[in-house]
């Protein structure tokens, strides 16, 4: 197996970076949507829990466009032969981001209670839904799936189903609920602190669960050809957190929150250090396994690319980390202690 | 239907819904970031007004953009496999940096503008919406960037061993002669469109005699705007035409219908051919002489090559085949771009006389024009689309790749027609909803001036959710 050069290392590093900072972020705009849509709540509190995500969902979003967009640069036969081979799987995400995307404007938009649910239930199912199919897709990715000669898979969408990635699926699920279950307990108050609070104190440690025992599992199956330090490592790390997201939510929502975030990136870490430096490995035969350096744009694209992103990629990070300090205020239902930033929108200034 | 039909319907598809809400985006957002400045400038209450109910449509209108646009930053990967290898190392750098630089800075402003009115100081407020602008319009260059590359390739070497084309100068792909004519044809029609729905929305207002100053203001300042928009979208696409005389011959001879090279060539104004893809001659023509050389090379007896002549020096270059796009096609989308471009200038022309004598809110039938008007500017931008784009068949980067060999070899019909059906259905779906919200949005009208509605009013002005 020949090792991929030190640009292509640099590269495959950023693009699960970009994926990480996706799942980190964009994994609590899918948890406040599961949690919007599991139950009905009166106008005002949806309205609350929606603008806790409202200015930010969009630009974390973008993570995974560039996460796409990095991987077609840096690596165009990966982006390729994933999006090829996992085709339905992906139509079915970009369906359910459509429909997600669309809901947050349409339910502001819309007049009535029955189309505002309407839009709540469709941002909670298929927050849930894109969360189930990249918990699949990862799995899939890690575990291999049968590919021919052309790095496609073969025997269709069905093959994509197995008993470790759907519950690589589930995992996820679950534990994005619980990441927006944190990130809402750090954003909410009144009422709404009291319900969420509650929730997450009763589920966060539960919901975390099934992704600690994933990330063991993963291990489990990864152990030919030796035991990867670094990638078992990372894992234990996140397992760590994960399970220590509940205990510290006694002693503050932001070190609890801080604890999940750090355990969905370290656990993405490690499977991505799994990963290399394969792209994207066949079950059967392993000879048809892409390997990074195949699959790798030429040294100056990767060049070239490298130094854009160390311009842009900072100033990106630093613009939105500014967005976060700007709404860090916690948010209730309007009347219940200081106004939305509805009411003053209305005076003008 | 084969399956590269398919692939390449659902691409046409699903790239020209997503060009309905792009250029309407772009110019909606720097219109809107225009009344705020005179708003922060003027401290006017109506430009304030202006801003959220401009900003309203504009919100409504990059959120269906943005979401269509995920389709399409995957759709590379998903039926052009092969087009995505052979490119990837080219193509893929322009839509990386789209996603970092533009992308990123879009959607993090805009939603600092929707939410962060009461959180950020004014000055700060008000460069949240230029930034996202700014944002729009570095999305469209680093995408016209992607595109100008396919249609005239530049900074590349072909590596035959791997079979594909890579990267050897970046600078050359971002200064791509085509691209720095394209660019601003594409931001001044972004422009024109915002324009032109500016304008209809206030006269459709203005003939029931709804908030008069409100939109009075807002037709009046959006019409020397168009003015000018309307002029250099004409000019840029003047000068992409006559560069494209010599990078694209085949392109340029099927948009004017002409098939023999000729001297003195006449200005095609309809023309129609027999019913076949590539008909080999007209069977009509109603042209104005000499009209198409003076254009095209700026003298009377002007040599303009055609059609056979493109096909002869192809097949010279490139080996046997059919070099001929859908004449009908090219030739018609053409018509249709440039004489919706040149309505619009027409009617910012009147439009900007009716100003100067101060008769534009009572001109009726005027208002009534820019009502109608509204289709112009959507239709150029799909038209103009559909002509870059079918124009440059049979292939999909010019003189290296063909269309037919760019698809998934593996991605079956079935994946394909169910691909196609569920985009299909969303789109209809958010066409419909879309519609009638921005119909509410339009019959609404803009909300009234603080005060002058009770403070427990149930629909509170808002730019956020």
């Amino acid at each position: 197996m020949r090792d991929p050069g030190a640009l292509e290392t640099v590269w495959f590093a950023l693009v699960a970076a970009l994926w990480i900072g996706f799942f980190v972020l964009e994994g609590f705009d899918f948890g406040v949507g599961m949690v919007i849509g599991l139950r009905r709540r009166p106008l005002e509190e949806q309205r609350a829990l929606i603008h806790t995500i409202g200015p930010v969902w969009d630009g974390n979003e973008v993570w995974l466009i560039v996460a796409g967009g990095a991987t077609f640069a840096a690596f165009p036969g990966w982006y390729a032969a994933l999006f090829a081979s996992f085709y339905l799987a992906m139509l079915a995400i970009l369906a359910c981001l459509i429909l997600r995307g669309v809901a947050f404007e349409f339910w502001g938009k819309g007049e009535g209670e029955r189309w505002r649910r309407g839009w709540e239930v469709v941002l909670g199912v298929c927050s849930a839904l894109v969360s189930f199919l990249f918990g699949l897709a990862f799995a899939d990715i890690l575990g291999g799936v049968p590919l021919d000669a052309h790095h496609n898979l073969r025997g269709g969408f069905g093959r994509l189903f197995t008993a470790y990635s759907v519950f690589g699926g589930v995992a996820a699920v679950l534990l994005f609920l619980a990441h927006g279950l944190l990130f809402l307990s750090l954003r909410t108050k009144g009422r709404l602190l009291a319900e969420v609070g509650a929730a997450a104190r009763a589920a966060v440690g539960l919901l975390n669960l099934p992704a600690v025992a994933f990330l063991a599992w993963t291990a489990l199956e990864q152990r030919h050809g030796g035991v990867k330090v670094s990638a078992t490592a990372l894992a234990a790390a996140a397992a760590l957190a994960l399970l220590a997201a509940r205990p510290l939510l006694g002693r503050g929502a932001g070190r609890a929150f801080a604890a999940g975030a750090a355990g969905i990136a370290l656990g993405f870490a490690a499977l991505f250090v799994w990963l290399y430096p394969a792209a994207l490995p066949s079950s059967a035969p392993a000879a048809h396994t892409l390997l990074l350096r195949a699959a790798a744009a030429n040294h100056y694209a990767l060049e070239v690319m490298t130094i854009a992103a160390a311009i842009l990629l900072p100033v990106v990070v630093a613009y939105q980390a500014w967005s976060y300090w700007v709404f860090r205020q916690r948010l209730g239902p309007a009347g219940e202690g200081a106004a939305l930033p509805r009411r003053l929108l209305r005076d003008g200034r | 239907m084969s399956t590269l039909d398919l692939a390449r319907l659902q691409f046409a598809i699903t790239t020209l819904f997503h060009f309905i809400f792009v250029p309407l985006s772009i110019g909606l957002a720097i219109w809107v970031a225009i009344c705020q400045t005179l708003h922060h400038r003027t401290g006017k209450e109506v430009y304030w007004r202006m801003t959220l109910f401009w900003g309203r449509m504009m919100l409504l209108s990059i959120a269906v953009g943005v979401v269509t646009g995920i389709v399409q930053e995957f759709q590379f990967g998903m039926n052009w496999e092969e087009y995505s290898r052979y490119v990837g190392d080219v193509f893929g750098a322009p839509l990386a940096l789209e996603g970092l630089a533009a992308f990123f800075l879009e959607s993090t402003f805009v939603g600092l503008w929707m939410f962060g009115r009461e959180r950020l100081r004014p000055g700060v407020h008000l460069a949240t919406i230029w930034l996202t602008a700014l944002g729009s319009v570095l999305s469209a260059y680093f995408i016209l960037a992607a595109n100008a590359w396919m249609q005239h390739p530049v900074g590349y070497a072909l590596n035959h061993a791997a079979r594909r084309a890579e990267l050897r100068d970046v600078f050359a792909v971002l200064l791509n002669p085509l691209l720095l004519l394209a660019f601003p044809h594409t931001i001044f029609a972004a422009l024109l469109t915002a324009g032109g729905f500016v304008l209809a929305v206030s006269a459709w207002n203005l003939l029931r005699g709804r908030e008069v100053d409100f939109f009075g203001r807002s037709a009046r300042l959006i019409l020397p705007i168009l003015l000018v928009c309307a002029v250099l979208t004409i000019g840029f696409g003047d000068g992409q035409a006559r560069l494209l005389e010599h990078e694209q011959p085949m392109k340029m001879a099927a948009a004017e219908a002409v098939y023999k090279t000729q001297r003195g060539a006449g200005l095609s104004l309809f023309a129609v051919g027999p019913l076949t893809a590539h008909p080999r001659h007209l069977l009509t023509n109603i042209a104005i002489p000499h009209l198409e050389s003076l254009i095209a090379t700026l003298s009377w007896n002007g040599k303009v090559e055609g059609i056979d002549q493109a096909q002869r020096e192809e097949e010279r270059r490139y080996g046997p085949g059919q070099y001929m796009p859908i004449v009908g096609v090219v030739y018609w989308s053409f018509r249709i771009m440039v004489g919706a471009g040149f309505a619009l200038l027409l009617l910012a022309l009147a439009g900007t006389a009716l100003l100067r004598r101060n008769r534009l809110a009572r001109s009726r039938r005027f208002l009534r024009l820019c009502v109608a008007a509204v289709a112009l500017p959507f239709l150029a931008n799909w038209a103009g689309w559909i002509f870059t784009e079918v124009g440059r068949q049979p292939w999909v980067v010019f003189g290296l790749l063909r269309t037919s060999e760019a698809r998934s070899p593996n991605v079956s019909a079935t994946e394909l027609v169910i691909s196609l059906s569920v985009y299909i259905l969303i789109y209809a779906a958010l066409t419909v909803i879309g519609g009638r919200l921005l119909w509410k949005e339009v019959g609404h009208g803009p909300k009234p001036a603080a005060g002058a509605e009770g403070e427990g009013a149930a629909e509170e002005v808002a730019l956020a959710y």
